[in-house]
C-alpha cells in the first residue's frame, strides 16, 4: 500500500523532491485581510523609500538657502516623537480592549491616541507654517523640497489615520464589536504602528542626522 | 549614418563589439530557432512516426544543459561588456596626431552650439574639426536634456543643464558627417541635425584664421538671444569674446533656456492647452 | 471658477483629434442610447458594473485593453503614416501633434493596454486555477478596474479638452517640467497615470494575497499552476514597483504645481533622480507585463502538446530570479549619461543575467513540445510564433545591454524595434495567446478556429514586416520620435514599415472579424463539456461559463495539474459521486462602491488637470463618504441555497456527462 502510494505520488507530482507538504485550504478572512493590508503597507514603505531617497540625494543642495541645523527646532521634534510614540501604545491598548470587547477601554484608547495625533499634526503644522513665514518654503531650495515632502508626506499619512480612527470609533459605536468591523480596526493598529515606524526613520534621517551642525 | 561604416577609433570599436555581440548571440539563437520549428514541425499530433512521450516532464541532464548554455553566453558576452565598457568609455583619451583640439557643446532649444575656446569662435550647427587628431568634447545643455550623437564618429553622450558631461572622439577621414540629438528635446527637435566637416590638419587653422574675421560676437547677451526656442536654419557663427562662457552656462551662472512662456509672450493665449501652438 | 478651463481648450483649428473625439462620441452615445432604449441599463448595472465577481471583473478589463488597443494602434498607424511621408517635408502632422501621439501611443500601449489586458487575464483565471470562488477582496478588485478605467477615460478626454503631453511616454524633466511644458498635456499625463496606478496596485495586493492565501486543499505551491506562479511574481512586482511611480510622479506634480525643486534645472533639483526614480520603476513594469505572458505560454504549450510542463521547478526558479534581478537593472536605460565604466559594465552585465533565467523558459517549452503530441489550435500558433519573435527580441535586448554597443543604439530606432520586438511579440502574443485559450471558458463558446489563424498570420508577417525595417533605420542611424528627416538613407525603410502596419492592422481587423463571427455561430461553436481543450488545471474542472460561485465543492487537489489527475483517475468533479451533499455558499455581495469611486476620481482628475480647485474637494469629499457609506453597509455577503447550488451543478453535470467521453483523457 505504501509503495503504491509512493508510485502515485511520485507520478502525480514528478517535479516534487522530498516530502509533500500537505496545503490545508484557503485560509480565513481574518488572516486575508491582514495579510493583504500588509502587503499594502510594504508598498507604502516603498512609496516612503523613494522620499527618503530624494531626500538624500538633494539635503545638500541647499540652493543659498538656510541647511538643516539652522532651522530645525529639536524641541518641538522630540516633543512630536513623544506624542507619536505614546500613541503607538494607546492604540496599542485599544486594539487589545476591542479584542476583549471592552467599549470603555476601547474608547478610551482610541480618543488618546486621536488626541496624541492631532497635537502632533498642530506641532508639524506650526513648524511647517513657521517655516514658510519666514521665506524657508518648499520653493526656497531642493532641500527644503525634500524635507517638506518626506515629513509632509508623514503627516498626510497621519492626517488619513486621524480620519481613519474617528471612522472606526464611530462604526464600533453605531455597529459594535462585529467581525468586519474588528478586522478593519486591526488593519487600522497596523497603519498606525507602520506610520510610528515610518516617523521613527524620519526623526532620525532628518532631524537627528540633518540637525547636526 | 551608416553605424557599420565608421570613420573613427571609438566607432570602430564600438560597431566591432556590436558585430562580434550579434555573432556570440547567434551561435545559439539560430539553432534554438531550428529546433523550436522543428520539435513544433516533428511532434504535430498528424505525424504518426513521432513519438508520444508524455512521461518526459523532468530530465536533470538536459536542465544542466539548458542552464549552462544561456549562462556560459552571458559568461563570455559580461567579458566583452566589461572590457569594452573600459576600452570605450567615452571619458577615455583617443590619442591622435597633432595637439587635440578641445570644443564645448552645448545644446540650445533647438540648434547646437560648438565652442572652440583655444581658438576663440564658435559655430551653430556645423561642427568643423582636423582629422586625425583627438577631439576633447565638454558638453551642456541650456535648458532640457538632449543627447551628442555623431553615428559614423561613435559614442552618444547626454547633454544635461547645470551639469558637465565629456566625451573623447577622432575622425580618420576626412568628408562631410551628420550629426544629431539622440534624445527628444521639444517640438525642434527633428531640426537638431548638424553637419560635421572633417578637414585637414593644415585646413583646420586656415579655417578657424577666415570663421575668427566674422562680426558676430557671442557673449552672454548674443547668448541669451541664441537660446530663444526656435530652429536655426542658417549656420551663424561667432568669434569668442568669453573663453569662460561655457563654464558659465554649465555652472548656471547664465540662467537655464526659458522656454516657451517668454519667447512667445505675444502669441501666448490664456488658456493652459494652447500655449506654444 | 473653471480654473484654467475655456474654450480655447477645443482645439478647433485641429480636424484630426476632432473629428476622432466626435466619432468616439457619437460612438459612445449610440452605444448608451442603445442600451437604454433596448432596457439594458438594469442588467448592466447589476451584473457587470457593480459586479464583483473576479470573471466579470476580469472581462471588463480585457474589453477596456481592447478598446484602448485600437486607439493606441490608431496612434501608431499615424505615426508609421507621418514618418514615411515626411522626407524633406513637414508630412501632414505638425511637431506639437506629432509628438503628442508618440507619447500618447507609448502611454497607452503600456498602461492602459498591456496592463489591463494581462491583469484581466490574471483576474479571470487565477482564481478558477486555485480551485477558489474568488479573489482575496472582491470589491477592492471592483474599485482598482474602475480607477483603470478612469485614467483610461482622461487620458481620451486629453484628446478633445486641451491637449496630452507631449513629452514622450515617460515624460523626463525638465522637459516635463512647468517651464517647458506650460499646458496641461503632462498634467493629463501624469493624473491618470496616479489614478490608474492606484487601481494597479489595489489589483496587485489583491492577486498577491489571493495566490499566497487563497488557494483550494492540497494545492501546495509546487503544484500550482505555472501561470499562478507568473502572477504571483508579476504582482510582487507591482506591489514593489508601482509605489515608486506613485512617488515619483507626485514629485513631478508638486514640482508643476506647487513649485517644488525635484526635478527642476534651479535652485538644485536633480534630473538624473527623475531618471533613476522613472527606470527603478520601469524596469521591473517591462516584467510586470511579460511574466503572465511567460505564464500564459507555458499553459497553453503544455495543454496543446498533451504533456506535463518541461522541467516545472526550473521554471519556478527561472520566474523568481527574473523577479528579483529585474529590480537591478535599471542603469541600462542611460548608460549614455557618463556614468563610468564600472557603473555600466555592472549593469550591463546584470541585465544580461536576466537572459539566463528566460533563456531557461525557451528551453523548457522546447521541451515541453519534445515528445509531445502538438494540436495547432490557434493559442498553440501565437506560442510558437513568439518563443521564434522573443528569441529575436531577446538577441537585440542583449546586445543593447552591452554598453559600448549601446552607445551607439541608445534611444534609436534599432531600440524600438527591440522593445516592440519583446513587447508585441513577447506581451501581446501572449494576451492573444490567452485570449484564444480561456474565451470558451469566460463566455461558453470557442472562437472562430479559421478568423483566428488568418489573425495570427497577418499579425506574424506585418511584426516582421514592420520592425525588421525599424532595426536596419537604426542601423543607419536613425534615432526615435523625429517628426521629419531629410536623409534619403532611411527613407524607403519607413515606407516599408508603413506597408506593414498595413499588414498588422489587417490582423486586428480579422480579429474582429472573428468576433463577430464566432458570435453568430455561438451554437455550434458552444463549450458543453467546461475542457474544450483537454486542459489540465482546474479551471477546465467547471462548466463555461462557470457559475458564480465557481465550483461547488472546493476541489481537493492531488498532484501537479490537477484536472488532468482527476481525469486519469476518472475522478472528475462529482461525476464519481453519485449523491454529492451540497451546501449554501456565501458568496460577497455586488456593490457599485468600484464605480461611484472611480465617478469621483474622475471628476477630482479632471478638476486637478484644470486648476479647478472647488470640484477637486468635492471629488476628494464624494471619494471619502463612498468609503465611509461602503464600510457602513451590514450585509456584504448574501448565500446561494444548497437547492440552488444543487440544480445548476446537476445541470452542468448532466450536460458534461452526456459529452465527457468527448473530453479525451478520461
Amino acid at each position: 500500500m505504501a509503495m503504491t502510494t509512493t508510485a502515485d505520488h511520485a507520478r502525480a507530482d514528478p517535479h516534487h523532491i522530498g516530502v509533500v507538504i500537505e496545503h490545508p485550504g484557503p485560509a480565513p478572512k481574518r488572516i486575508v485581510t491582514a495579510y493583504g493590508f500588509w502587503v499594502f503597507l510594504l508598498s507604502d514603505i516603498v512609496m516612503f523609500s523613494c522620499f527618503f531617497a530624494a531626500y538624500a540625494v538633494l539635503v545638500g543642495q541647499t540652493a543659498g538657502g538656510p541647511k538643516g541645523a539652522e532651522i530645525f527646532d529639536q524641541r518641538s521634534v522630540a516633543i512630536e516623537t513623544v506624542c507619536l510614540l505614546l500613541s503607538s501604545f494607546t492604540c496599542g491598548m485599544a486594539s487589545i480592549a476591542a479584542d476583549v470587547r471592552n467599549r470603555f477601554w476601547f474608547y478610551l484608547g482610541m480618543t488618546v491616541t486621536c488626541v496624541l495625533g492631532l497635537i502632533f499634526l498642530v506641532l508639524e503644522f506650526r513648524e511647517f507654517a513657521d517655516l514658510i513665514a519666514r521665506g524657508y518654503g518648499p520653493s526656497r531650495s531642493a532641500f527644503l523640497t525634500a524635507f517638506f515632502s518626506l515629513v509632509g508626506c508623514h503627516g498626510l499619512h497621519v492626517s488619513a489615520g486621524v480620519l481613519w480612527l474617528l471612522t472606526m470609533m464611530a462604526q464600533v459605536f453605531a455597529k459594535g464589536f462585529r467581525a468586519d468591523v474588528l478586522r478593519r480596526m486591526m488593519c487600522f493598529a497596523l497603519f498606525w504602528h507602520a506610520l510610528d515606524i515610518i516617523w521613527v526613520g524620519v526623526f532620525s534621517v532628518v532631524y537627528l542626522l540633518g540637525g547636526a551642525p | 549614418m551608416n553605424l557599420l561604416d565608421p570613420q573613427g577609433p571609438v566607432a570602430a570599436g564600438n560597431s566591432t563589439i556590436l558585430v562580434d555581440s550579434v555573432f556570440i548571440m547567434l551561435v545559439i539563437v539560430v539553432p534554438t530557432i531550428i529546433a523550436i520549428l522543428g520539435f513544433a514541425f516533428w511532434f504535430r499530433a498528424s505525424n504518426p512516426r513521432a513519438r508520444y512521450q508524455p512521461g518526459f516532464v523532468y530530465s536533470g541532464r538536459v536542465e544542466m544543459v539548458v542552464w549552462s548554455i544561456p549562462a556560459l553566453t552571458v559568461i563570455l558576452l559580461g567579458g566583452v561588456a566589461w572590457i569594452g565598457s573600459h576600452q570605450l568609455d567615452p571619458a577615455a583619451p583617443v590619442p591622435g596626431t597633432g595637439s587635440p583640439v578641445r570644443i564645448q557643446a552645448v545644446s540650445l532649444d533647438w540648434k547646437w552650439l560648438f565652442i572652440y575656446p583655444d581658438q576663440r569662435i564658435a559655430t551653430v550647427n556645423t561642427l568643423t574639426v582636423p582629422a586625425g587628431a583627438e577631439l576633447n568634447f565638454q558638453l551642456t545643455s541650456s535648458s532640457v536634456m538632449n543627447t551628442f550623437f555623431i553615428p559614423q564618429l561613435g559614442s552618444m553622450i547626454y547633454t544635461m543643464n547645470g551639469m558637465v558631461t565629456k566625451l573623447n572622439l577622432r575622425a580618420d577621414n576626412e568628408g562631410k558627417l551628420q550629426g544629431m540629438s539622440a534624445h527628444f528635446s521639444g517640438d525642434g527637435f527633428p531640426d537638431m541635425m548638424f553637419d560635421v566637416n572633417v578637414v585637414s590638419p593644415l585646413a583646420f587653422p586656415e579655417w578657424v584664421a577666415n570663421t575668427a574675421k566674422t562680426d558676430a560676437v557671442l557673449n552672454a547677451d548674443s547668448y541669451k538671444k541664441l537660446m530663444q526656442q526656435g530652429v536655426e536654419k542658417g549656420r551663424p557663427v561667432y568669434r569668442l569674446d568669453d573663453p569662460r562662457l561655457f563654464d558659465l552656462i554649465a555652472s548656471q551662472h547664465i540662467p537655464p533656456g526659458p522656454g516657451p512662456e517668454l519667447a512667445s509672450e505675444a502669441g501666448r493665449s490664456h488658456s493652459g492647452g494652447h500655449d506654444a501652438r | 471658477m473653471l480654473g484654467k478651463l475655456d474654450w480655447s481648450a477645443i482645439p478647433l483649428d485641429q480636424p484630426i483629434p476632432l473629428v476622432a473625439g466626435a466619432v468616439v462620441l457619437v460612438a459612445i452615445l449610440g452605444v448608451l442610447t442603445w442600451v437604454v432604449v433596448k432596457g439594458h441599463l438594469p442588467y448592466l448595472w447589476s451584473e457587470w458594473i457593480t459586479s464583483v465577481d473576479h470573471k466579470r471583473i476580469g472581462v471588463m478589463y480585457i474589453l477596456l485593453a481592447s478598446v484602448m488597443l485600437l486607439r493606441g494602434g490608431s496612434d501608431a498607424i499615424m505615426m508609421r503614416i507621418q514618418q514615411a511621408v515626411a522626407y524633406q517635408s513637414q508630412g501632414y502632422l505638425p511637431p506639437e501633434h506629432y509628438n503628442q501621439i508618440f507619447s500618447a501611443h507609448g502611454t497607452i500601449m503600456i498602461f492602459f493596454v498591456a496592463m489591463p489586458f494581462v491583469i484581466g487575464l490574471m483576474n479571470l483565471v487565477v482564481p478558477l486555477q486555485l480551485g477558489v470562488r474568488d479573489v482575496a477582496f472582491p470589491t477592492l478588485n471592483s474599485v482598482g478596474f474602475w480607477l483603470t478605467a478612469t485614467g483610461a477615460l482622461l487620458v481620451n478626454v486629453s484628446l478633445v479638452v486641451g491637449e496630452f503631453a507631449r513629452t514622450g511616454w515617460l515624460a523626463f524633466p525638465p522637459l516635463s517640467g512647468l517651464v517647458y511644458s506650460p499646458g496641461v498635456g503632462v498634467d493629463y499625463y501624469a493624473w491618470s497615470l496616479q489614478i490608474s496606478g492606484v487601481g494597479t496596485l489595489v489589483a496587485g495586493i489583491n492577486l498577491v494575497t489571493t495566490v499566497l492565501k487563497l488557494r483550494t486543499k492540497g494545492m501546495n505551491y509546487l503544484r500550482m499552476p505555472m501561470f499562478c506562479w507568473t502572477t504571483l511574481a508579476s504582482n510582487l512586482l507591482i506591489v514593489a514597483a508601482f509605489p515608486i511611480l506613485t512617488a515619483t510622479l507626485a514629485m513631478l506634480l508638486l514640482d508643476r504645481y506647487l513649485g517644488f525643486h525635484f526635478f527642476t534645472n534651479e535652485a538644485g533639483g536633480n534630473v538624473m533622480m527623475f531618471m533613476n526614480l522613472i527606470w527603478a520603476w520601469g524596469h521591473p513594469e517591462v516584467y510586470i507585463l511579460v511574466l503572465p505572458a511567460f505564464g500564459i505560454f507555458s499553459e497553453v504549450v503544455s495543454t496543446f502538446s498533451g504533456k506535463a510542463l518541461f522541467g516545472y521547478r526550473s521554471m519556478v526558479l527561472a520566474t523568481m530570479a527574473i523577479c528579483v534581478v529585474s529590480f537591478m537593472v535599471w542603469l541600462h536605460h542611460f548608460f549614455t549619461m557618463g556614468a563610468g565604466p564600472d557603473v555600466n559594465a555592472i549593469f550591463g552585465i546584470a541585465s544580461m543575467i536576466i537572459a539566463i533565467p528566460t533563456g531557461v523558459k525557451i528551453y523548457n517549452w522546447l521541451f515541453t513540445m519534445y515528445g509531445g503530441r502538438i494540436r495547432f489550435a490557434t493559442p498553440m500558433l501565437w506560442s510558437v510564433g513568439f518563443m521564434v519573435t522573443f528569441i529575436i527580441g531577446g538577441l537585440t535586448g542583449v546586445l543593447v545591454a552591452v554598453p559600448p554597443a549601446d552607445f551607439m543604439l541608445h534611444n534609436s530606432m534599432f531600440l524600438v524595434a527591440h522593445f516592440h520586438n519583446v513587447i508585441i511579440g513577447g506581451v501581446l502574443f501572449g494576451a492573444f495567446a490567452g485570449l484564444e485559450y480561456w474565451f470558451p471558458k469566460a463566455f461558453g463558446f470557442r472562437l472562430d478556429e479559421r478568423w483566428g489563424k488568418a489573425a495570427f498570420w497577418f499579425t506574424f508577417i506585418g511584426f516582421y514586416v514592420t520592425f525588421m525595417p525599424l532595426y536596419i533605420a537604426g542601423m543607419l542611424g536613425m534615432t526615435r520620435r523625429l517628426q521629419h528627416y531629410d536623409v534619403a538613407a532611411w527613407r524607403p525603410w519607413m515606407i516599408v514599415a508603413a506597408v506593414g502596419v498595413a499588414v498588422l492592422t489587417i490582423g486586428v481587423i480579422c480579429q474582429i472579424v472573428q468576433l463577430v463571427v464566432s458570435i453568430r455561430n455561438r451554437e455550434a461553436l458552444r463549450d458543453r463539456t467546461g475542457d474544450p481543450w483537454d486542459g489540465r488545471s482546474l479551471e477546465w474542472a467547471t462548466s463555461s461559463p462557470p457559475p458564480v460561485f465557481n465550483f461547488a465543492f472546493n476541489p481537493d487537489v492531488r498532484g501537479e495539474d490537477a484536472y488532468w489527475e482527476m481525469k486519469v483517475h476518472a475522478r472528475q468533479q462529482s461525476l464519481a459521486h453519485e449523491q454529492p451533499e451540497y451546501q449554501d455558499i456565501e458568496m460577497p455581495r455586488n456593490s457599485p462602491t468600484g464605480f461611484v469611486c472611480a465617478f469621483f476620481a474622475t471628476i477630482m482628475g479632471f478638476a486637478l488637470i484644470w486648476h479647478i480647485w472647488w470640484m477637486v474637494i468635492l471629488g476628494g469629499l464624494g471619494a471619502f463618504a463612498t468609503f465611509v457609506v461602503f464600510a457602513w453597509r451590514d450585509h456584504d455577503e448574501y448565500v446561494i441555497p444548497a437547492e440552488e447550488v444543487a440544480r445548476i451543478d446537476r445541470s452542468n453535470i448532466e450536460e458534461r456527462r452526456n459529452l465527457v467521453s468527448m473530453a479525451g483523457a478520461v
